[in-house]
């Protein structure tokens, strides 16, 4: 299967997003001012500071030309991954319910924390099991998840480890179809054992077998 | 014409930028301070200021976490 990944001016983890997706497919940059998906089967929406965060977080990223394409592949069902920033820019978009506000805190945080798995019964998930613990890193400023409505929250942080004081500890949501999925945490950070985890590897294998069965149906 | 668009924290939604200035003013002898809360300020000139709520909803403020005032111009 093929992965496509945006790539906005001030994105900055969309090497390491290329890297991950290729451990379990074909992954393509995708560039911001272009309007064209080459064709992929799932797009992850990359963290970094797209347009330089200027105004909000996501804000003006969510305006960008791929965007256009990457809104009607989600309203036509396709998977979409937002990691961190991309998380933003799919709450932004209003792809995804919600809104990241700054942390609690005030503060930068980068470090390692557990997640829990709320619902392994989705296309991200789905090689993961009910309450599966993972150990991704987070680094971020403005993560703090909230939303007037309740949401579907597949990840939230291990009791005592909410870095941003984000609401009922969400780490991660989806829309009510479950074909787009946001989380602040790094799963593409968490997938060599050099770095300490692969953990994150779960959320990469859950697309490519959500493809390959929508392939074979 | 010139216009102000004033774009604040929604109430209830916790702003810590304004607990952390409101706990910093007391330490300068500012007593009797409450409820600080910090927003941002657009300035803009606009050729038609009827479109303003739209520039607010869509993208100067948003509407989910945030409030807006469009505050009148100078000229």
């Amino acid at each position: 299967m093929k992965f496509g990944v945006v790539r906005f001016p001030g994105s900055c983890d969309d090497v390491d997003a290329l890297d991950a997706a290729t451990l379990v497919g074909d992954a393509v940059p995708l560039w911001h001012a272009e309007r064209d998906l080459k064709g992929v089967e799932a797009v992850v929406v990359p963290g970094g500071f797209s347009y330089g965060d200027y105004l909000r977080a996501g804000a003006i990223a969510r305006f960008a030309p791929v965007m256009e394409d990457v809104i009607e592949f989600a309203h036509e069902g396709g998977l979409v991954l937002g990691i961190c920033n991309g998380f933003q820019v799919l709450c932004e978009a209003g792809l995804l319910p919600g809104a990241l506000l700054p942390n609690a805190s005030l503060r930068f945080v980068c470090r390692q924390v557990e997640l829990e798995v709320l619902d392994p019964d989705t296309s991200f998930t789905r090689a993961c099991a009910r309450g599966q613990r993972l150990s991704v890193p987070v680094k971020h400023t403005t993560g703090r998840y909230y939303s007037p409505d309740p949401v579907h929250a597949l990840l939230r942080y291990a009791p005592g480890q909410n870095p941003n004081g984000s609401q009922d500890d969400i780490a991660g949501v989806c829309n009510e179809q479950g074909n787009v999925f946001g989380l602040m945490p790094h799963p593409e950070h968490a997938v060599d054992p050099l770095t300490g985890s692969t953990d994150g590897l779960r959320i990469f294998e859950s697309i490519r077998a959500e493809i390959d069965d929508r392939v074979v149906a | 014409m010139r216009a102000r668009v004033l774009v604040r924290p929604k109430r209830g939604i916790l702003d810590p930028q304004g607990q952390a200035v409101e706990r910093a003013l007391p330490a300068l002898g500012f007593e009797g301070v409450r409820n600080v809360h910090i927003g941002r300020l657009i300035e803009l000139d606009v050729e038609d200021p009827a479109r303003l709520p739209e520039m607010c909803e869509r993208l100067l403020a948003n509407p989910l976490i945030e409030d807006y005032e469009i505050v009148g111009g100078e000229g």
